[in-house]
């Protein structure tokens, strides 16, 4: 499929990124003066450019449209255009940035209301829409890069938002640092391109990717797939996201659940000519994939802060989706389908979740909620609507869009395929028994409320303001909805056809409907099994101490921080100190030794600003000297 | 219009104004800041004019003049410039009067006198102008070592609790590196005498043809002398010295412009007139440049005063820059070069950030800050996007040139070029941790009560949040604060909005600066033995250029 300049309204494509860059622009530089209205103005500009990519989705057909605007580098044979790509695969794209981006500003107003830096939040939302979309929406692997850090900025600022918090200020530094790990293995793939093909634009390195040998085709992808990881919460880099939690909540349901943690699988499917040629990186990203969706499920089990539940369950997720783009061709329409309806749920979860802090004085353990069904009946059906669709219940979105990759993984065929079969089928079993025990501890059994902090009072649940269940409600319905209209109605893999092709039809090992009923099984296993350990009992207020290695290794995330921090942190520590120690004393003293011996003792040199003046001058002297006499000697000569 | 001479102006103006203000009685201290600032905005206006007389596509030296000197030895001063000092004079005309403008309220030390500062600030500009516009190697030589005197007084006179130390140790040093140097001057004089008519004139010099041997020991003598000047490990213990005693205006010149002669240096005399020597010692220079990106960053992490760990990043910075020279490839000595102007600019800001603060707090300990951004959330932003800037965030001007750096690095020194990235994490890692002790978490050190009950750092955060429960403990934090953390005042603003602007303008649309210096970077690489034209990419993409031209 050619690339056609873009016509009509999609040559006006790039306002999609500049309507909120310049809402970020006015809120940071017109102060105070914009606190009045500048959520407003956050808000619609996010909403235009959901307007103009619905729009511009309309003209599209099924084409593959370039907009040029300006030369960003051009040097040597280096050329770096700011260009954008609007085709189906960035298309769907912005519209979820801008769809779910739109609605949760509309949420914010209600949830920041009282936050004397409410517009500040706007403004940080508004640039990490613009950086999510210039992500998606750039034309080359540098104009990804730009976004794919522009985004990792706007998360630091919201997960930091509240920085008097020490714990907020530490977990942004760890994001940014974290996702700064996996941007090495980015940037470090874009060398390799350039070296390699002398382009960095997707039609360039697309177009002549095939005539690299085969290892350094492995090696882009690998280091492709390093910067996915850090991007997107997988393992070895998935510690930073729970941690991410930190930021409010809308923050946590727009970056940090729907879009900017997909960005990894949105680079994996966008470079689907790189990994279609090299099975060993598709393999890495498969195991990367299964290995990340068992210790999200792992850990989603153990925790009590409704919070961290909800984002190992994005971890775990996740890993879904890296399973699916990891098996290739069969895979990439399900895994974009996957994040879809993912976006639409987990952001109505997380909402929901904000709606019931909102209602607890900002207390997250699910240990002090309990009973809150009748208190807030709008999000509790909201929440119970996302719920099902995430457990995979038959026929809400979820069911569709994971079984697809269930179903993808046992057609992989052989060995491999029943193993990464069975993984996603006993993490469905998983995530129903989280969530079950979510779904428990926050809605059902009596109510085990208490203050938040000491001395404040045992809040009175309320149910959210309208400005804030609505978009909970329109998501809800994306939670009915959107898995059987992207994989029966309109199905997704038809509109991606122009960027992916037509995947052979792959032999069925198991029969669609068999994978049906099984996952359909263990899930409502996990759903039973949640009631059987939290649902028919009360719930402690303390979490027991006493319990299993596995439950103690699960509330540890599988130790994870505790493996970066012996691994790299306190040796990175202990090397800083050692070096400042042989700077200070053994360079430097070898150096002060030198000058000592120069000029004196350093002491007396220290002391003594006229003697050394007059070394000074002496010095320049006797280079005078030296200069004359050489030249003397050279004219001489 | 190219007639008209610029350069000598831009030394002249300068050197005028600095006799001037220097002349002024005592109680005109006002008159005299004035006149600095004028003098310097003429010098920006100069250079601004400069560029707009410069055509990028033309000869590689442009608005040149010479006047014979020391006519027996052929020394002639000789002033012109390509697009890469051109674009140094540029950033000299921009700091200038922001470090005038910062240094506006600095209140003075001691006895020592205001106008006599910003005399030494102007006279130091004059030679600044002079040793990036010298086309005589020996007039060059000069200016480098007269660049010094202003600058020990600034220190010296009018720097921290240790200043005579780090005015001395930079003395030291430089001297040394100068005399190294001039040894290599004269050894040049000689070479060219020996082929002809003894010149020191750079065009004639960059004809000859020097044996291999003697190249090395040429290059090492100026080599050294700039290995201090833009200090590559293990030369660079004076720096952080010398830029935590300097008055801050002073380090902002000091690591900005005047440690960029040594980079300078390596690009406009090693590289063209010691090819061979250049390429042979490459390695060697690769192995300081990416040695030093990592030892300095880990030491600015170690550190707990605020300018020795800026200094130290710059440290870590002209590592990066070494490693685009040496590389020898269009792509990595482009942005070699726009690295310079761009940490000229971002760690201008950084430093002039930090001074702020300093002035605010009386202490340049990092633990003594903490909370700041509750306080000033103007001046936290500031800070954020020069420390973003310093990280070479995408969007910032530094990111251009860095990512410049290692992608045209990387196709001649894969191996270097990795491990110098990784040093961009360790970049993400020292300035944020910097942020986040300074301007993050509870009001702390100089920002909290005497006696006031601290919340201590690491305490676990009350679970949750919102606004409204922050806002309360912000409130209590404040009320309790023995020292308000004041925002920017408009003057702060004034000085620090052109450094802003062009940190995004530069990091949006860097082409201008690139077209101006491409020229003679392809020229330099092209002397050193390299592609002028780029890197050929190790496959032919014929299939595919003719496949994406449809």
């Amino acid at each position: 499929m050619d690339t056609v300049p873009a016509d009509g309204l999609l040559s006006a494509s790039w306002l999609l990124i500049a309507l909120p860059l310049a809402g970020a622009a006015v809120l940071l530089l017109g102060g105070k003066r914009t606190d009045r209205w500048g959520h407003l103005l956050g808000t619609a500009t996010i909403a235009a450019s959901f307007v103009l990519a619905v729009a511009c989705t309309f003209q599209l057909d099924d084409r593959q449209v370039a907009v040029d605007l300006f030369t960003f580098i051009d040097s040597g044979n280096l050329d770096v255009q700011a260009g954008l790509l609007f085709d189906p695969l960035s298309a769907v794209f912005a519209l979820l940035i801008t769809g779910v981006g739109a609605l949760i500003h509309v949420y914010s107003i209600g949830y920041m209301a009282h936050d004397p830096r409410r517009r500040r939040f706007f403004a940080y939302l508004n640039l990490f829409v613009a950086a999510m979309l210039l992500l998606v929406l750039g034309d080359n692997y540098v104009a990804l890069y730009v976004g794919w850090e522009g985004v990792g900025l706007a998360s630091y600022l919201l997960i930091a938002f509240w920085h008097e918090r020490p714990a907020a200020a530490t977990a942004a530094k760890k994001a940014f640092i974290m996702n700064r790990v996996g941007d090495v293995g980015l940037a470090l793939a874009i060398f390799v391109m350039f070296t390699q093909l002398g382009t960095v634009t997707y039609e360039g390195v697309f177009g002549s990717v095939g005539l690299l040998a085969g290892g350094t085709v492995t090696a882009i992808g690998l280091l492709l797939l390093l910067g996915a990881c850090g991007k997107s919460g997988q393992f070895p880099l998935q510690a930073w996201l729970p941690d991410a939690m930190e930021g409010p909540t809308p923050v946590s349901a727009l970056i940090h659940a729907a879009t900017m943690v997909t960005a990894g699988v949105y680079l994996i499917a966008r470079s689907a000519p790189i990994f279609d040629l090299t099975e060993t990186a598709r393999t890495v990203v498969l195991c990367v994939g299964a290995i990340t969706l068992m210790i999200g499920a792992i850990a989603g089990c153990a925790f009590d802060d409704i919070k961290k539940v909800l984002a190992y369950s994005t971890v775990s997720q996740i890993g879904y989706m890296f399973l699916a783009v990891g098996l290739g061709p069969i895979g990439y329409a399900a895994a974009i389908a996957h994040l879809l309806t993912h976006g639409f749920f987990k952001a109505g979860l997380f909402l929901g979740a904000g709606s019931v802090m909102h209602a607890m004085d900002d207390q997250v353990d699910m240990r002090r909620f309990g009973g809150l069904a009748r208190k807030l009946p709008v999000t509790f059906v909201t929440f119970g609507l996302g719920y099902l669709a995430l457990i995979g219940f038959p026929f809400l979105s979820g069911y569709w869009t994971k079984d697809a990759i269930i179903e993808a993984a046992f057609d992989r065929g052989g060995a491999s395929g029943w193993v990464l079969g069975g993984v996603a089928v006993l993490g469905a079993g998983l995530t129903a028994f989280y969530m079950t025990r979510l779904m428990f501890m926050t809605f059902f059994g009596r109510p085990r409320w208490a203050p938040s902090e000491p001395g404040r009072e045992t809040p009175h649940p309320h149910e959210s303001p309208p400005v804030m269940t609505v978009p909970m409600i329109v998501l809800s319905v994306g939670s009915i909805a959107a898995g059987f209209l992207l994989v029966q109605a309109f199905p997704l893999d038809e509109w991606l056809e122009p960027v992916f092709g037509v995947p052979e039809e792959a032999e069925h090992v198991v029969a669609p409907a068999v994978v049906g009923i099984a996952v359909t099984v263990v899930m409502l296993l996990g759903v039973l099994a949640a009631w059987l350990f939290v649902g028919r009992r009360e719930v402690p207020v303390v979490a027991p101490a006493r319990v299993s290695p596995v439950t103690r290794a699960a509330r540890k995330a599988l130790y994870a921080d505790a493996i970066n921090e012996s691994l790299f942190m306190r040796p990175g520590q202990w090397l800083t100190r050692a070096l400042v120690w042989v700077d200070n004393r053994g360079v430097d003293g070898a150096v002060n030794g030198l000058a000592a011996g120069l000029g004196g003792s350093s002491a007396r040199l220290g002391r003594a600003q006229t003697g050394f003046v007059r070394t000074y001058a002496l010095g320049m002297l006797g280079g005078a000297v030296l200069v004359v006499g050489a030249l003397l000697a050279v004219t001489a000569g | 219009m190219s007639d008209f001479p610029f350069l000598l102006l831009m030394i002249v103006v300068p050197a005028v104004g600095a006799a001037v203000v220097a002349a002024l009685p005592r109680g005109r201290e006002l008159l005299g800041k004035q006149i600095s600032l004028g003098v310097s905005l003429l010098v920006l206006l100069l250079a601004v004019l400069a560029t707009a007389a410069f055509d990028a596509g033309g000869d590689r030296f442009q608005l040149t003049s010479s006047v014979s000197w020391i006519e027996d030895f052929g020394v002639s001063f000789a002033l012109g410039v390509d697009g890469i000092a051109l674009v140094m004079l540029l950033l000299i005309g921009v700091l200038v009067p922001v470090v005038v403008g910062a240094s506006w309220d600095d209140a003075p030390v001691g006895t020592r006198s205001t106008t006599t500062f910003f005399a030494w600030i102007l006279l130091l500009e004059a030679m600044m102008v002079g040793v990036f516009a010298a086309t005589d190697v020996f007039l060059f030589y000069v200016f480098f070592e007269a660049m010094l005197v202003p600058m020990y007084f600034l220190i010296g006179s009018f720097g921290g609790p240790r200043r005579q130390y780090a005015a001395v140790k930079f003395f030291l040093y430089s001297l040394v590196g100068g005399l190294i140097m001039l040894a290599a001057v004269i050894g040049l004089y000689v070479v060219s005498a020996q082929q002809g008519e003894g010149s020191f004139a750079f065009e004639v010099l960059n004809a000859i043809d020097i044996d291999p041997d003697v190249q090395k020991l040429l290059f090492l003598g100026f080599f050294i002398a700039f290995a201090i000047k833009a200090p590559l490990v293990p030369l660079h213990t004076w720096l952080p010295d010398a830029g935590a005693e300097a008055p801050i205006g002073g380090a902002v010149l000091l690591v900005g412009v005047l440690d960029k002669v040594g980079t300078f240096g390596f690009i406009r005399y090693c590289l063209p007139l010691f090819p061979d020597a250049s390429r042979d010692f490459a390695p060697y220079v690769l192995a300081l440049a990416v040695a030093g990106v990592l030892y300095a960053a880990l030491l600015a992490m170690g550190q707990s005063d605020m300018k020795r760990l800026v200094s130290y990043t710059s440290i870590a910075h002209f590592g990066f820059i070494a490693l685009g020279i040496f590389a020898f490839t269009t792509e990595s000595l482009t942005g070699a070069v726009l690295y310079m102007v761009n940490h000229g600019i971002a760690t201008g800001l950084l430093f002039l950030v930090v001074g702020m603060m300093i002035a605010r707090g009386g202490s340049r300990r990092i633990a003594d800050y903490g909370g700041v951004a509750a306080q000033a959330p103007a001046f936290a932003g500031v800070f954020l996007i020069a420390g973003l800037a310093s990280l070479a965030l995408p969007g910032t001007n530094s990111f251009v040139s860095e990512f410049l750096v290692l992608i045209g690095s990387y196709p001649t020194r894969p191996v270097f070029t990795i491990i110098a990235t990784v040093g961009i994490i360790l970049a993400a890692l020292y300035v944020l941790l910097m942020y986040q002790r300074t301007m993050h978490g509870p009001a702390r050190g100089l920002m909290a009560a005497p006696g006031a009950a601290r919340p201590a750092a690491g305490e676990p955060a009350p679970a949750g949040g919102h606004g409204t429960t922050t806002a309360t403990a912000t409130a209590t934090a404040t009320t309790a604060t023995a020292r308000r953390f004041a925002d920017l005042s408009r003057r702060e603003i004034a000085v620090v909005a052109p450094l802003v602007a062009l940190i995004i303008v530069l990091g949006v649309y860097p082409q201008p600066l690139i077209d101006l210096v491409e020229p003679a970077v392809a020229d330099t690489v092209s002397d050193v033995g390299g592609d002028p034209g780029g890197v050929t990419p190790d496959v032919d993409q014929n299939g595919a250029e003719t496949e994406a031209g449809n």
